[in-house]
């Protein structure tokens, strides 16, 4: 009886020291978000920090499957605004920690896809869309 | 009750002809000025099947050692090589066929043939790869896990699997390691009422072989070429109907 | 008669750990090998644009085959009450198991993006043979571990027939979804053909009871329990017919593809001048793995050769040897005759149009075969070791009646 009491005990304590340590040296930086390009960004940064995903996700259906392009949640939009200059005056593309999406998503620790296929920067030459 | 009132008769045969006159000048209007289908979508629209785009590819203008339309796709689409023939993805490709029997030897370029019965839509095990309204055959690059079995199943190998991580896509055009991708016939373009790069590069600096335009549209070239001259698809046998036609094969 | 008494098998031995260690250590390598594929891209591997699927693919599409053939044991006890068979139920069931999920998990590791694999399991084609595929694979391990349940669990034994009913018939649609994986593709010269489902269903029976009549007798010897003549002479006969059974469907489908002129091409490749291709047909699957193992059983006791469990367990390795290289045929060879765009051209371009397609496999995808293939042992290990699948004996005398 002594012994399992002993055994929960100390297990409580163990567990609550660690969280309280690593709560205690948990000193990692809140991520610097870069300004995008332009006045503000398609919705406010509240909105867009929550529901980017869930407007990427069901517009891009529309897109592929539909033709429907005029959508102002464009994932190319959004990389052409929110491009970052790197050291040789070029855009960082996501393998640079400056990216404006890893910035946030390095310290969130969620990973993204979308640049497996995706260009994560703009064309460095406008293409002949439309001629 | 007896006779008829020719009042009444009189007002509904004056009445119908004033909606007559009325309403001709508009139907006449309409018939000569009707936009085609294609222009009158704008970008928030989706695309219909009242549109099927195609392409005819006349083989006596295209030359053996041309190959504008195969640089002008990779260009277009971002295809890098590694310098790996059977791995690396290609769109389009020439083929050269030769006549073992009567020495005939003729150029085409094969790409996506964008049937009208895709097998490889048929076996896609998640839907990825789909016909959109407008007939062009895409990958849904979402939902394609890389199976390959579109591969198999595509008589005209038109398929590449993307062997490769790759980085620095174009904008328009993505593509990723992992799933399978074909020609898209530029639906980027088309979608801003361009034309495919390889048709454009083919009328600017090729033999101008390669025409694009709306098969469902009686009056654009394109159906009316296919009208007056005999074309042939591709294994017109399997009855998959094609949208890309052939002539003088 | 005599009730059967089941026991888990000791395990404790020094060779027991080893095994299980390596077959774990091959696991490992799978998993090594799936993760270097999927990392750098499939560029690593010999499979191509125009060889779309390679050893991986044949490794898997073996396993699930022989998956779906490895529960006939079972069903031949319940469905059809042969009492011989009945015994021998739980451990063909617990093998159907393992195989199947070792098969899937080589294809699902192949696949271009495995991480994808919940959308495989939720966005559905249903006009795809492939989707359908996912739901007999899938519906068929819960057929099956249900069917071994009720097996084991005397109170249900009232169950058993009809879950063995519903297991049999289950694995037949299975079987025949897999054959047309392959005969739906109008494409492919050496697929396109109606006899590519029966063909498979034979395969099954063939390569399932040759996998089992070596898991059995691996099973009876390593725990030091009797199996009796008897009983491996029977198993080994029904190989024989099964055997059979692949070579006549294999037959037909040759002889209808060779007089069809339009076949004529495709089918010279295979059976004279395809090289590695026709190696393999001709000395591996007909004579190896079909002609030899014929011999073996119905003209047996060789010289060499003192009981029948040496024979039985020669015979089944030549079928298993045999039956990879009859996948390695369908699958690879089918691959590598080119696709005919314009029926009687010569065609060349310069993404390999009218060439045969080469091809050589490479570690990681064999590291992944056989990553697939230990795994299926590991869970028949852990299988008799912790559940009473094993029968204590199979001795001949032991009420065993020979119906």
């Amino acid at each position: 009886m002594t012994r399992r009491r002993n055994v929960i005990v100390l297990s409580v304590v163990a567990l609550v020291s660690l969280v309280a340590m690593t709560v205690a040296v948990s000193d990692v930086p809140r991520p610097e978000i870069p300004r995008g390009q332009g006045e503000s960004c398609v919705a406010d940064s509240d909105f867009m920090r929550r529901n980017h995903m869930t407007l990427l996700e069901h517009q891009r259906d529309d897109t592929v499957l539909l033709g429907v392009r005029g959508n102002p949640y464009s994932l190319k939009d959004c990389v052409s605004c929110h491009a970052i200059q790197g050291s040789d005056s070029t855009p960082v593309t996501v393998a640079s920690p400056k990216h404006f999406c890893r910035s946030c998503h390095d310290y969130a620790a969620v990973k993204i896809d979308c640049f497996q296929c995706h260009a994560s920067r703009p064309d460095a030459v406008p293409s002949d869309e439309g001629e | 009750m007896d006779g008829f009132d020719p009042g009444r008769r009189s007002f509904l045969n004056a009445a119908v002809a004033a909606a007559g006159v009325t309403l001709a000048p508009g139907v006449v209007l309409y018939g000569i000025t009707r936009p085609s289908a294609a222009m009158a979508r704008t970008p928030d629209d989706a695309v219909s099947s009242d549109v099927r785009w195609g392409m005819l590819i006349d083989s006596n203008r295209c030359a053996s050692d041309c190959n504008e339309c195969v640089t002008a796709c990779s260009t277009e689409n971002g295809l890098q090589g590694h310098g790996r023939t059977a791995t690396d993805a290609q769109w389009i490709r020439k083929v050269d066929i030769h006549d073992p029997g009567t020495g005939l030897g003729k150029s085409l370029p094969v790409m996506c043939q964008h049937c009208a019965e895709p097998p490889c839509v048929d076996v896609c095990p998640t839907g990825a790869s789909f016909k959109r309204a407008d007939g062009i055959v895409l990958v849904d690059k979402h939902t394609c896990i890389g199976c390959r079995y579109c591969m198999m199943a595509c008589p005209y190998k038109a398929r590449s699997f993307v062997h490769e991580a790759l980085e620095d896509q174009k904008p328009h055009a993505p593509r990723g390691k992992g799933t399978v991708e074909s020609c898209t016939m530029c639906v980027h373009r088309i979608d801003d009422g361009g034309q495919p790069a390889c048709v454009e590069a083919c009328n600017d600096t090729g033999g101008g072989a390669m025409l694009f335009g709306d098969l469902n549209d009686p009056d654009s070239e394109i159906s009316q070429r296919v009208a007056k001259y005999a074309s042939q698809q591709i294994r017109a046998d399997l009855g998959l109907d094609p949208g890309i036609r052939y002539q003088n094969l | 008669m005599k009730r059967t008494v089941y026991s888990e098998i000791e395990g404790r031995s020094a060779a027991f750990f080893v095994f299980a260690a390596i077959l774990g250590g091959f696991v490992l390598a799978g998993l090594g090998a799936a993760m270097y594929m999927e990392h750098y891209g499939h560029h690593v591997t010999g499979m191509s644009n125009q060889i779309v699927w390679g050893t991986p693919h044949v490794f898997a599409i073996f396993l699930i085959v022989a998956a779906s053939g490895a529960l006939n044991v079972a069903s031949i006890g319940t469905v059809f009450g042969k009492a011989l068979y009945k015994p021998l139920g739980r451990l063909s069931g617990l093998l159907a198991l393992a195989l199947l999920v070792g098969g899937l998990a080589v294809l699902v590791l192949d696949l271009g993006r495995p991480d994808r694999l919940i959308v495989a399991m939720t966005s559905y084609n249903f006009k795809s043979i492939f989707a359908w595929n996912i739901f007999l694979y899938v519906g068929f391990i819960a057929v099956v571990a249900v069917y071994l349940w009720l097996q084991m669990e005397r109170r249900m034994s009232r169950f058993v027939k009809t879950a063995g009913m519903v297991a049999f018939l289950w694995r037949l649609v299975l079987t025949t979804g897999t054959g047309s994986i392959f005969g739906f593709l109008v494409a492919r010269e050496a697929y396109d053909s109606a006899v590519m489902a029966p063909l498979f269903i034979a395969m099954s029976f063939s390569f399932g009871l040759a996998a089992y009549i070596l898991v059995l007798l691996a099973a009876c010897r390593g725990s030091g329990r009797e199996l009796g003549d008897v009983v491996l002479r029977r198993l080994g006969r029904l190989l024989g017919v099964f055997v059979a059974l692949v070579l006549y469907f294999t037959a037909v489908q040759h002889l209808t593809n060779l007089y069809a002129a339009e076949h004529s091409a495709v089918e010279r490749f295979m059976l004279l001048d395809g090289g590695i291709y026709t190696v393999l047909f001709w000395a591996v699957q007909v004579f190896a793995g079909g002609i030899l193992p014929l011999l073996l059983v119905f003209r047996s006791p060789l010289p060499g050769l003192r009981n029948a469990g040496r024979t039985m367990a020669l015979a089944s390795v030549l079928v298993i040897v045999g039956g990879l290289a009859q996948v390695y045929v369908i699958v690879i060879g089918g691959q590598a005759w080119p696709l005919t765009l314009f029926p009687g051209m010569v065609e060349s371009s310069g993404f390999h149009d009218g060439v045969i397609a080469s091809y050589m496999p490479t570690l990681p995808e064999i590291g992944l075969g056989l990553g697939g293939v230990a795994l299926a042992g590991l869970i028949v290990l852990f299988g008799i070791k912790v559940l009473r699948i094993l029968p204590a004996t199979l001795a001949n005398s032991d009420g065993v009646s020979t119906s």
